[in-house]
């Protein structure tokens, strides 16, 4: 567990008034704030670091105790121990946490050194939502051909959820109520998943329509022709009709992935042709383009 | 109805805030509320706005006209990012051949 540097966070000196302090924590709460920074994983970071350190240096009891047993904080909990013996009575409730984070988040250095009976006495009576917690899931386009389960696990709980046919790379759901539990019997936060999709294929994506571009023969181009290309869901024969100029474009229509949460429907595959221009011609082949040369073609 | 809607008693009971917030927030036309005999209903999909909107005024003491300043510039960081994000999209197509 490391050493935690409250003073450091919110940017002040060890001797700052509650004034510099409150100061200090209210510029860094309006920069770092997550509903003004969203999917800021850094910024999040930096609010619970900052929250944390002025729920510490804010209150003059814990600053005494962080800036008496700070870097020795191993020493803290005999400290309270000594001092909960001199108390004849507890005014604290004593919370319990099942995990080793606290419904707000705090950091495991604040857990140890100032336990349950640390958390804001002021605003103990009074209920909070959980924590919103993000996460990321990281897929292959080819699995977002068809809707799918999977299981995930998120701060050792594992939870199965359907990821829809279709999502989108940098798309987000909300699963509700699998955040952060809720503080006083408030509610649970919600769980953010955020798809990273990786294109494992050869085809450019555009919401649900495809793009390929493919080379052909000149030869193919000029008189027409038969391809067989492979799309995600096999193969298909395509006729090339003759005369087909460079940077031609054909639709296929519905080869394209499906749409998000549209059952059924499927966008287009659009094919680029690019006409390869022949290299390396044999003598017979240069004299047969003589010969269209003198057709004026 | 009843199951999608909300009292703004309730919420503001739940919330530690006062009424008169949710009212400004309203005449500000941040969030939208249902008058149904006398009763100020909130609709649920629009709890996670109105809990942003707590959430700021009363972390960041921002008072309702900088909530509404907040909520316009975040639109439009919202769309200046999915204009990103779509001429990225469209630039990779460019870049590969």
């Amino acid at each position: 567990m490391e050493f935690i540097d409250y003073y450091k966070v919110l940017g002040i000196q060890k001797k700052a008034t509650d004034a510099d302090i409150k100061k200090a924590y209210r510029k860094l709460a309006r920069k770092y704030h997550p509903d003004l920074n969203p999917n800021n994983k850094e910024a999040e970071r930096k609010f619970k670091q900052i929250n944390e350190a002025n729920e510490v240096l804010s209150d003059p009891e814990k600053r005494k105790k962080y800036d008496q047993y700070g870097k020795d904080w191993q020493h803290a909990e005999e400290f309270e121990k000594q001092k909960k013996a001199q108390r004849s009575q507890s005014g604290f409730g004593g919370y319990t946490y099942s995990g080793g984070q606290s419904a707000d988040g705090f950091s495991d250095f604040f857990e140890s050194m100032f336990g349950g009976d640390g958390f804001r006495s002021s605003r103990r009576q009074r209920q909070f939502r959980g924590q919103d917690y993000q996460a990321e899931l990281h897929l292959n386009l080819t699995d977002t051909l068809s809707t799918h389960k999977q299981t995930l696990t998120v701060n050792q709980k594992n939870i199965r959820i359907t990821i829809p046919a279709g999502v989108e790379d940098g798309q987000t759901i909300k699963i509700v109520g699998h955040g952060g539990p809720g503080f006083n019997n408030g509610p649970a936060g919600d769980l953010y998943i955020t798809f990273q999709v990786k294109n494992n294929t050869s085809f450019h994506r555009d919401g649900a329509n495809l793009h390929k571009t493919i080379e052909i023969p000149l030869t193919t181009a000029v008189l027409g022709g038969e391809l067989t290309i492979n799309t995600l869901n096999g193969k298909v024969k395509l006729k090339v009709k003759p005369e087909t100029a460079n940077g031609a474009k054909v639709k296929l229509k519905g080869k394209g992935l499906p749409k998000y949460k549209k059952e059924g429907e499927f966008g287009d595959l659009f094919i680029t042709y690019q006409v390869k221009m022949p290299s390396k011609l044999t003598e017979a082949q240069k004299r047969l383009f003589q010969k269209l040369a003198e057709t004026n073609l | 109805m009843e199951r999608h809607y909300i009292h703004i008693a309730d919420f503001c009971k739940n919330h530690y805030i006062e009424e008169s917030f949710i009212y400004e927030l309203f005449e500000y036309e941040l969030i939208s509320l249902k008058i149904d005999n006398e009763q100020k209903l909130i609709h649920e999909e629009e709890l996670p706005r109105l809990e942003k909107m707590v959430r700021l005024h009363r972390d960041l003491q921002i008072n309702v006209e900088g909530l509404d300043a907040i909520h316009h510039l975040l639109q439009k960081n919202i769309s200046l990012q999915a204009e990103i994000n779509l001429l990225r999209k469209q630039l990779e197509r460019y870049k590969k051949p």
